[in-house]
């Protein structure tokens, strides 16, 4: 089965950096910035693209802060 | 008109509130005032009235709070020792500014007390009762008549004020049978645009609360309060005076110590001494300013009440000084007897030189 | 610098649901009142009520639930949130209508007015976040500390002997026959919300048949109480608190509808 192809959009500014998504993505895509919003929080983002559009990290986001995507269907490589 | 009927003020007070449209009543039992709860148990039913019999008043007034807050014209009554317990609750609901009707059939304290009448409970109802600043509307019946009367008026003037407001009456009237006459009641209409019945698409979500974190924000909120209470004190100072036109010494009564008084009034007038009565039908606001007004003219004032001595402070504010203010007193459930009193009158009398 | 990935062909799947009004949770990075507060307004959303729903905030770090819940809302006072409740329930008993309690709210000052109301029946979802400390005031004691949980009222560890057992909470209120569908779940795994969703649109639903109490008893975590980092807290949730309070299902007597 072709793998599933996803992506994520962290809204940053309002991201707390708890770690919760990175923690619980089984691709490791997600990671802790270098840089910091302006509330001072290491926030989250894809570092890799290795997204599977599992959900998992918008499961335990306290904050509702990322919106998941995934490939249409006949778009699948 | 409607007919006559013969009823006992705690009856007359359900009945009463039916008549103005209530839509829900939470209590819990307590002598002196149970057969409230039984007399709504058995009639709410049939007007569609909600009635629901609480774990606690800490839950009634907590009901309240939540049917008021969904814009719903709802009360309770209780007696003392459970008023106590609502005391929370009610902060709440005035600072949540939210209409409602509060009954408090006094009975005798502190503590468990007795069951017998008292009028111990003025200061907790016009003096605060729970914590911050805020104030009742309070309302004192002295006949049944009066109870269907104020029973009414209770709901219009906190519904108008988005206030609660409270009858404090004791259990002498509660149990009281007179005959009472319900007037046809028109509801002057009610805005509840800010009550909870489920956001629309039209409008910002609505809450109810009464938590203001930022000083500043709580501030506005309670000069808003102070606003309303003051716009209370210009429209709703009630009170009826008895013979005052000729007066020397002014009685000050409410509720059952206005009747006995309006009976030792009639022992030293037929003694030869000219007195008065005032009664405030509107404990807060006060009628402060006819008592101003009539320490120009009259020798003395003299407070009777079921107490220590508590709306005796209001009456020495309103005198300001210019007279001199007796008091008598009875604690405890026990009532005194109108020649007791007079007796008290006259030595009072002589005292300031009468 | 994150990777920048094009959302060319792509279907959004997830997003932060709209009856969540567009403010930033005052909560601490990762508590769980942020995922107990969305899924329940994804529930609202999914269902199409938010027209008929009334929330009941407590006394407790969601005092402020009124700010981010796009529905009508009450704040009761602390504890009394099932009261509260019951007054909005029984004049409009098409409503839907919930409290959302934290351990301390629900079950030590406001341990009688749940009892009652889920003694009673009351048509209603009762939303509860255990995290076993008072979050608000600082990290004291709850009703639901665990034996040798250090809080700052009990510096050494709750002792039975002072301070008496954690209280369960869903296995008490499964035994009134007021209550119609009991579960507890958590929000710390993906899987796992998942199925406190599950359970929450359950409860919900539950209302229309007009047939007792929905108590759902979310274990939760205080990352900052618990002076852990939010990842620390979850594992500690896990191999801590599950253990004293199982997740699953206490009573259902809803399914068979
Ligand atoms: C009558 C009263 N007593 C005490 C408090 C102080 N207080 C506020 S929140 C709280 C405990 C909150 O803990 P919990 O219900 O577990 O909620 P959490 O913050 O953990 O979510 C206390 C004791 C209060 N607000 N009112
Ligand atoms: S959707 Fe799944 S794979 Fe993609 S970032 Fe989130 S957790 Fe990772
Ligand atoms: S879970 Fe949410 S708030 Fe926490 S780091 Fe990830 S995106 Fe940010
Ligand atoms: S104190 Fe605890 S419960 Fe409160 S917001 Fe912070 S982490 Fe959450
Ligand atoms: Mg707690």
């Amino acid at each position: 089965m072709a793998k599933v192809k996803g992506a994520v959009v962290i809204n940053t500014e309002n991201c707390k950096g708890c770690g919760l998504c990175i923690y619980a993505c089984p691709t490791d895509t997600l990671g802790f910035s270098k840089e910091i919003n302006s509330k001072g929080f290491n926030y989250s983002e894809m570092v890799q693209d290795e997204c599977i559009a599992c959900v998992s990290c918008a499961l335990v986001c306290p904050d509702a802060v990322i919106t998941v995507y995934r490939m249409k269907k006949d778009k699948a490589v | 008109m409607s007919e006559m009927l013969l009823m006992k003020g705690n009856e007359a007070m359900a009945e009463a509130a039916i008549r103005a449209g209530s839509e829900g009543y939470f209590a819990y039992p307590i002598t002196p005032q149970s057969e409230v709860a039984e007399y709504m148990a058995r009639e709410a039913p049939k007007h569609g009235t909600v009635f629901l019999q609480a774990e606690s008043e800490l839950a009634a007034i907590n009901m309240l709070y939540g049917a008021a807050g969904a814009g719903f014209k709802v009360w309770t009554s209780s007696s003392s020792p459970g008023i106590s317990l609502m005391q929370e609750g009610i902060s709440y609901i005035a600072g949540a500014m939210l209409p409602c009707v509060i009954v408090n059939v006094n009975r005798g304290g502190p503590g468990l007390g007795t069951i017998q009448p008292s009028q111990g409970d003025y200061f907790q109802t016009v003096k605060g009762g729970g914590h911050g600043d805020y104030r009742l509307i309070t309302l004192a019946p002295s006949t049944v008549q009066e109870i269907a009367d104020y029973m009414s008026l209770a709901f219009d003037l906190a519904w108008k004020y988005r206030n609660p407001a409270m009858i404090l009456m004791d259990g002498a009237l509660g149990q009281m049978m007179e005959k009472v006459q319900f007037k046809p009641y028109t509801d002057p209409g009610r805005d509840f645009s800010w009550s909870t019945r489920g956001k629309k698409e039209d409008r910002e979500s609505n809450f109810i609360t009464s938590l203001f974190i930022k000083p500043e924000e709580m501030e506005q909120v309670n000069l808003q309060l102070q606003r309303t209470y003051r716009e209370i004190e210009k429209n709703e100072v009630r009170y009826e005076t008895y013979e005052i036109d000729d007066a020397d010494l002014v009685f000050v009564a409410y509720g059952l110590s206005a009747r006995i008084a309006s009976k030792v009034m009639h022992i030293l007038r037929n003694k030869g001494l000219k007195v008065g009565l005032v009664k405030p039908v509107t404990l807060w606001p006060y009628p402060y300013k006819i008592l101003h007004d009539l320490a120009d003219r009259v020798k003395g004032f003299f407070v009777m009440e079921l107490n220590a001595g508590q709306m005796v402070e209001d009456v020495r504010l309103g005198v300001n000084g210019k007279k001199e203010v007796g008091f008598y007193g009875r604690m405890g459930g026990m009532i005194y007897s109108p020649e007791e009193v007079a007796e008290k009158v006259e030595a009072f009398a002589r005292k300031i030189g009468m | 610098m994150g990777i920048t990935v094009s959302l060319e062909n792509m279907d959004k799947i997830y997003e932060r649901p709209k009856t969540l009004k567009d403010q930033v949770m005052h909560y601490c990075p990762g508590c769980g009142h942020g995922v107990a507060h969305r899924l329940v307004m994804e529930i609202v959303a999914e269902l199409g009520i938010q027209e008929k729903t009334i929330g009941i905030a407590p006394v407790g770090c969601s005092v402020f639930a009124y700010y981010y819940m796009d529905i009508d809302m009450q704040e009761a006072a602390h504890g009394r949130a099932c009261a509260v409740a019951t007054g909005v329930k029984r004049m409009m008993p098409d409503h839907y209508v919930f409290t959302y309690q934290g351990d301390g709210d629900l079950a030590a000052i406001g341990t009688n007015e749940t009892i009652h109301a889920c003694n009673r029946g009351e048509n209603i979802t009762i939303v509860f976040v255990n995290n076993a400390v008072y979050g608000m005031t600082g990290g004291q004691m709850a009703p639901t500390t665990l034996i040798g949980q250090i809080t700052t009222t009990c510096p050494s560890g709750r002792e039975q002997v002072a301070n008496g057992y954690p209280i369960r909470m869903s296995e008490l209120v499964a035994q009134l026959p007021g209550t119609t569908y009991v579960e507890r779940v958590a929000v710390n795994t993906p899987a796992r919300v998942r199925k406190a969703k599950k359970a929450l649109t359950k409860a919900f639903k539950s209302q229309e048949l007009k047939k007792g109490t929905s108590f759902i008893e979310i274990v939760s975590n205080c990352p900052s109480n618990w002076k852990m980092t939010p990842v620390e807290s979850n594992k500690w949730l896990d191999e801590n608190m599950l253990p004293y309070y199982p997740l699953g299902l206490y009573k259902d007597e809803i399914s068979g509808e």
